[in-house]
């Protein structure tokens, strides 16, 4: 039995979020609001008398596929700026005419069947394991060569062969030495400033915010704390000393 | 309520998918437009299962789930392979593939 207001709340939940695809900005928000997308799916599975596929749809989809997803972006940077630049004249509107038309023709075509509505099954995942390794046991087979073929591609192409030798830390330490460089560590940040926190750069005897004592990502994202404000903290203890 | 909704239902999400597809440049926004288009599919397949009373469609709608989960593996190692080469995922960038 479908209840209507059911319906329309799991077309709400599934329509809305996926339009998120095409006007967010952020990869991680896309994200999110696909997990949402999928979670309605896997309602309206149930809803349609297939309560195993509806497990299936939130392990698979929510849980790993899109988990998966958030992992990448993770590795390859959120910040990701896209460029609005079109390679391709009018690829805007030809695109969005295309998906409209696609729309508008699957609708079409639907409108136009009648189709009579028979009894839902009994005992859902009962009858799908009958089916599964009963008649499709060569296809199961099969799939289970898929995600192995899947899971050794996905090695492969992420494996980045060495090149060189590795460098061990007495080698790095004397080509430190041969190139003249400071052979010692640098400050941690926050040494000899008023705070030992991560975004506060050490001080020199001078007084000065040591370069490279805190960390470059910080630097980059902006959110050092304000150097100035500890620095002239410690010339007013100098001007005490005098 | 009629099963049937649901069939206009996944159109709906398989257009919204389509647009991403070909409107996004970022190659990780676009490759969850594919996602949203198997997955409407799917919807489509265990509507008609509903509709015509068999696990037919139930069974199909698994095998394609299994085969995403294969691809969204594969593709997303191609795009960290792509970013490792190019520092960048936006799909306009290989444009110089062509001749």
């Amino acid at each position: 039995m479908i209840q209507p207001f059911l319906f329309w709340v799991v077309a709400a939940i599934t329509v809305l979020p996926s339009l998120a695809l095409l006007f967010a900005r952020k990869a991680v928000h896309v994200a999110m609001a696909v997990v949402l997308v999928m979670i309605g799916l896997a309602v309206s599975y149930i809803m349609l008398a297939a309560p195993f596929l509806g497990v299936v749809q939130i392990v698979v989809y929510t849980g790993a596929v899109m988990m998966l997803f958030v992992f990448v972006l993770m590795l390859i940077g959120v910040s990701g700026k896209e460029s609005l630049r079109e390679s391709i004249v009018g690829q805007k509107w030809l695109g969005l005419l295309v998906a409209i038309g696609t729309g508008a023709f699957l609708t079409g075509v639907i409108s136009r069947v009648t189709l009579s509505v028979q009894e839902p099954t009994e005992g859902n995942p009962m009858e799908i394991a009958g089916a599964l390794f009963g008649r499709m046991v060569v296809v199961m087979e099969t799939l289970g060569f898929v995600l192995i073929v899947a899971a050794v591609g996905a090695l492969v192409l992420t494996h980045v062969p060495r090149l060189t030798r590795k460098h061990t830390q007495k080698e790095i330490a004397e080509d430190r030495i041969r190139v003249g460089a400071n052979p010692v560590n640098k400050p941690m940040p926050g040494v000899y400033a008023r705070h030992n926190a991560l975004d506060v750069p050490a001080l020199d005897p001078h007084g000065k915010p040591i370069e490279g004592s805190t960390s470059r990502v910080l630097k980059q994202r902006h959110q050092l704390d304000d150097e100035a404000r500890y620095t002239a903290g410690l010339e007013i203890e100098e001007g005490d000393d005098k | 309520m009629n099963p049937v909704a649901f069939i206009y239902l996944a159109a709906v999400l398989f257009a919204i998918g389509s647009a991403a597809v070909l409107l996004r440049r970022n190659a990780i926004i676009a490759f969850m437009g594919v996602e949203l288009m198997l997955n409407a599919a799917n919807l489509a397949f265990v509507g008609f299962s509903r509709i015509h009373g068999t696990v037919e469609g139930q069974v199909m709608a698994f095998f394609v789930m299994v085969v995403a989960a294969a691809e969204v593996v594969v593709g997303l190692a191609i795009i960290v392979a792509i970013f490792r080469a190019r520092q960048s995922i936006s799909l306009d960038d290989p444009s110089e593939l062509k001749g």
